[in-house]
């Protein structure tokens, strides 16, 4: 092949797509270097787990069947389709690490103060991501239809149905009718592989485009150094490259997992069965489940329930607003008890976390 | 990486270029290999009913369910493997069973009771009852013919 043709082919597609300012730029970039640069990586990783639940499900989506044959369409995909188990458990410990990295990502860019101005809208979008990461997780977690996926998703329901006068209404919207059939499934269907995507997708463009558009954020205690002190690294090839590396070893992590402890797919769900006696839902979802629990020992009645939803909703607004309470202040007094409430919530969801494995029966599956 | 060039003597420049090639190739393999061990088990996820069709099709012998059962002058649907296959049973007491996939463009033909022949309906094309010769129409060859035995009231139909 001409040396030539690269440079023409080049030239070529920068007239008609005015590619230079797109490279100039990647090759001005710089992200600082510091102790703290390792957090950086974080975002990167939940980037990486995402795209590699896209390809994953849009494989499972060749042989997956939603409504009545949905728990038999998984059992062929895990049984007779070759590497179906394998695809299957790569998308689903995927789904978890990807999960554990985007809480990775949000409380070190909450303790590295990134959500200040002029990047609230980076935290507040992270949010939304990460809320919505937990409706994907919620919505998989029932399409194999097995007894695990059917309890966790029936009691996850019954949280908004004791939400007074609007709650059983929204519940049964939800499920298609007071039952979990397989018209819950054909919703939850439709939401994990089309509704959701259409709403992440745009929120992760808004949130990858507003990184570019300011830059890394730098902690406090590299801020108080004189400028000229400042270290950083370019972008590209740099930053890149070191990026591909973290994926690689993101990628070395899952595919280990993923084989060594293939996701199990239990006994079809029945309606008739009792419930298994260690019912719990996804561990994300563990903290919110234990707070309801402990609530509703000591508050008996509905009252308890309500205290429950009350205070996790007014830990998980406070949170939201985190960028309005702490702004970029000469930091201070305020801003050492704006972390002091991080390590508060942080203590409160490992706690309640482990609590709430803690008090499950063991149960030989 | 340009600098330590720039200030580097002529055989050093030599050296270092050896060395960049060598670290493309490896890197080049060591990528191969990755994409390899991320590809190989996609293609064979994604090629497992193809599989799966090849080693049915690997099937040479099939008894027709209630084969025996077909009057004179009529034809039977079964499948032969994943494909349609059809039993006649003529008016001298004598058997034909064709591979049903139409040699134009695989369209499934039938058998005409009225006619004594066989008739693909996509583009007209006719197929001698007995033989599967292609005697009229688009088709550029007859049909492929299996070999049937009638015995004990079972028919079993097999590849020639
Ligand atoms: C769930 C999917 C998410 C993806 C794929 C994602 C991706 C990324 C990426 C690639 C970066 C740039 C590199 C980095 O700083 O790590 C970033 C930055 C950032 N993200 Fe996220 N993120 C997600 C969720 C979140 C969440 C849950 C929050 C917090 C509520 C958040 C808040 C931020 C902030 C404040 C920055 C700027 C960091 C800085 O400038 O230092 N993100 N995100
Ligand atoms: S396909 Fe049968 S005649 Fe064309």
């Amino acid at each position: 092949m001409p040396e030539s043709l690269g440079p023409k082919v080049y030239s070529w597609l920068d007239e008609r797509l005015g590619l230079s300012p797109i490279l100039e730029l990647a090759l001005k970039k710089r992200v600082p270097d510091h102790k703290h640069s390792f957090w950086y990586y974080w975002g990167g990783i939940t980037l990486f787990f995402f795209i590699v639940m896209c390809f994953t499900g849009v494989l499972l989506l060749l042989y997956y069947r939603p409504g009545d044959g949905a728990y038999e369409s998984v059992q062929q995909i895990n049984t007779q389709i070759k590497f179906g188990w394998l695809i299957r458990s790569i998308h689903s410990w995927s789904a978890n690490l990807m999960v554990a990295a985007a809480f990775v990502h949000m409380f070190s860019t909450f303790f590295m103060k990134a959500y200040r101005a002029p990047r609230e809208f980076l935290w507040w979008s992270g949010f939304g991501l990460l809320s919505l990461a937990m409706v994907f997780g919620f919505s998989g977690y029932l399409l194999p239809m097995d007894d695990l996926a059917y309890f966790a998703t029936k009691v996850g329901l019954s949280i908004p149905a004791v939400m007074p006068v609007v709650g059983p209404w929204i519940a049964d919207l939800v499920r298609g009718g007071p039952d979990i059939t397989a018209y819950t499934i054909s919703r939850f269907f439709a939401l994990h592989v089309v509704i959701l995507p259409a709403l992440f997708i745009p929120l992760l463009l808004l949130h990858l485009g507003l990184v570019q558009q300011h830059g890394m954020s730098i902690p406090e205690s590299e801020q108080q150094k004189p400028e000229a002190e400042r270290k950083s690294i370019p972008f590209f090839p740099n930053f890149v490259f070191k990026d591909l590396a973290v994926w690689l070893v993101a990628l070395n992590v899952l595919a280990l997992l993923a084989v060594a402890f293939p996701w199990p797919l239990g006994p079809a769900a029945d309606p008739l069965a009792p419930a298994p006696a260690d019912i719990h839902p996804e561990w994300y979802f563990m903290s919110s489940f234990q707070i309801l629990k402990a609530f509703g020992g000591w508050f008996p009645g509905v009252v308890g329930e309500f205290l429950g939803i009350a205070f996790f909703n007014a830990g998980v607004v406070l949170w939201a607003l985190v960028p309005l309470f702490d702004p970029n202040t000469k930091s201070g007094q305020w801003g050492r008890r704006v972390t002091w409430f991080g390590f508060v919530v942080l203590a409160v969801l490992i706690v309640t976390t482990i609590w709430g494995y803690a008090v499950l029966p063991a149960v030989a599956h | 990486m340009s600098e330590n060039q720039n200030t580097s003597g002529s055989t050093e420049q030599g050296a270092s270029s050896e060395r960049r090639t060598f670290l493309k190739v490896a890197a080049c393999g060591v990528g191969a290999a990755w994409a390899g061990m991320v590809g190989y088990p996609i293609y064979r996820y994604i090629a497992s009913p193809v599989e799966e069709a090849a080693s049915a099709d690997v099937v040479t012998e099939v008894e027709v369910e209630k084969g025996a059962e077909l009057p004179k002058n009529a034809a039977l649907m079964f499948k032969f493997g994943t494909k349609p296959a059809m039993l006649i049973h003529h008016d001298d007491d004598t058997w034909s069973a064709f591979l049903a996939v139409c040699t134009h463009l695989g369209c499934t033909p039938a058998y005409q009771p009225e006619e004594k022949r066989i008739f693909c309906p996509c583009h007209s094309g006719v197929y001698d009852a007995h033989s599967g010769a292609n005697v009229a129409g688009p088709p550029p060859k007859p049909l492929p013919q299996f070999k049937v035995a009638v015995a004990d009231g079972k028919v079993v139909v097999s590849r020639a």
